[in-house]
């Protein structure tokens, strides 16, 4: 009976122990991580969407709690004026989620740039949607606003060949991305004020 | 104890080298291994599980009922392990989606396991710390000898700290097989039979 209880007291002990410093050195590199991941992994598709800015999105960046998820948008400085701001989207594609980065002008309500973070789609068919910068291209300039079809489902965006699906993914996701835009201007250019 | 703590420290150097005499972590030696860096990499990560998990299990040896002995080690061992793991995370990114799920099983290495159950829970912290810094460096030098011919012969080139250094001139032709999985196979055979040869 002692035996059971001292294996019992040092197993708790021990278990507690290492739940404690656990969470300690999460709490302590909690912030450090996420800089690291946007770096890594989001960073490219950012980089490139907010090509040119004279800041670093990375470092500028900003949360907005929205239906319960917080979302992460990223500023763009250019010409000395911060009003463009990247932020993410994903829709369902052929193999699964893709995930959008979309920058914004917040002046004009167009889309400064789309770029694809994250993607299962068939490599050299659907993955095109990364990789061929004719496809993110077309979205440039447009208002990023209402709903993006592909043209045969009687809307403007070109489809990539042989990958309907794949393209209407990135549709529904700028439809969606345009939602959570028209829904949150307020605060994003509250913000943006703060941050000149 | 007859051996002294320089003889504990060097064993794991030479006499019981893991993947070469002890045969054992496998697992991360063949499959980490496509270049020097990764090998280091993964190496120093095991080295320091091993080194703070040898010094707690030595310390709590007494303390720790033999029946539930494996249970513990397993616990201090995967706290080491997320340890490393979020350190990596926060400050060798690029590293650390490398070795990906390499280093979260480093808690199953049987190295690591094997050290704590054979030897730290036997003997002094300052004997279980030596082990352990000998075992662990020795392997970080195996993973590094077996990674760096690895990339030599499949791509040419010796990668330290991000900055590749191309060794054969424009007119080599990289056995791409080497960085394969067959490759590790037959790499680690040749190295472990010129080790025995090398013994003798």
């Amino acid at each position: 009976m002692r035996e059971m209880i001292k294996m019992i007291v040092v197993l708790t002990i021990l278990s507690s122990f290492s739940g404690g410093l656990l969470a300690a050195i999460r709490n302590g590199t909690k912030d450090k991580i996420e800089v690291q991941q946007l770096t890594f992994v989001k960073g490219p598709a950012i980089m490139a969407i907010l090509d040119g800015a004279s800041n670093d999105p990375i470092v500028d960046r900003f949360k907005i709690e929205d239906q319960g998820v917080e979302r992460n948008f990223f500023i763009g400085v250019f010409d000395g004026k911060a009003a463009s701001v990247a932020f993410e989207g994903s829709g369902k594609g052929f193999g699964g989620d893709i995930g959008i980065m979309v920058g914004v002008n917040t002046s004009d309500d167009n889309i400064v740039g789309v770029g694809i973070t994250t993607h299962s789609e068939t490599p050299g068919v659907g993955s095109k949607a990364k990789t061929d910068p004719d496809f993110t291209a077309q979205f440039k300039d447009k208002p990023l606003k209402g709903a993006f079809q592909v043209k045969s489902d009687g809307g403007q965006v070109d489809a990539l060949s042989g990958a309907t699906v794949t393209s209407r993914g990135v549709s529904v996701a700028l439809t969606d991305a345009g939602a959570v835009y028209q829904r949150l201007k307020p605060q994003i250019v509250e913000k943006l004020k703060a941050f000149k | 104890m007859a051996k002294t703590i320089a003889q504990e420290f060097t064993k794991g150097l030479w006499k019981e080298i893991p993947p070469f005499r002890l045969v054992l972590g496998l697992c991360p030696v063949l499959a980490v291994t496509k270049t020097v860096e990764n090998g280091i990499g993964m190496g120093l990560a095991t080295t320091f599980v091993l080194v703070c998990s040898n010094i707690l299990v030595s310390s709590l040896r007494n303390v720790i009922p033999p029946k539930v002995r494996i249970a513990c080690f397993i616990i201090i061992i995967a706290t080491f392990v997320t340890v490393v793991e979020l350190v990596m995370q926060a400050y060798t990114y690029p590293l650390f989606l490398k070795l990906g799920i390499f280093i979260p099983l480093i808690v199953v290495n049987c190295i690591v396991l094997g050290r704590s159950e054979a030897f730290a829970s036997k003997n002094g912290i300052v004997a279980s710390f030596a082990d352990g810094l000998g075992i662990g460096i020795g392997f970080t030098l195996s993973l590094a000898a077996l990674g760096a011919v690895r990339e030599l012969f499949g791509n040419g080139t010796l990668t330290i700290w991000e900055s590749s250094i191309k060794i054969f001139g424009p007119s080599f032709q990289p056995f791409t097989f080497m960085i394969e999985a067959p490759g590790a196979f037959i790499c680690l055979g040749l190295m472990l039979c010129v080790m025995n040869m090398a013994g003798e």
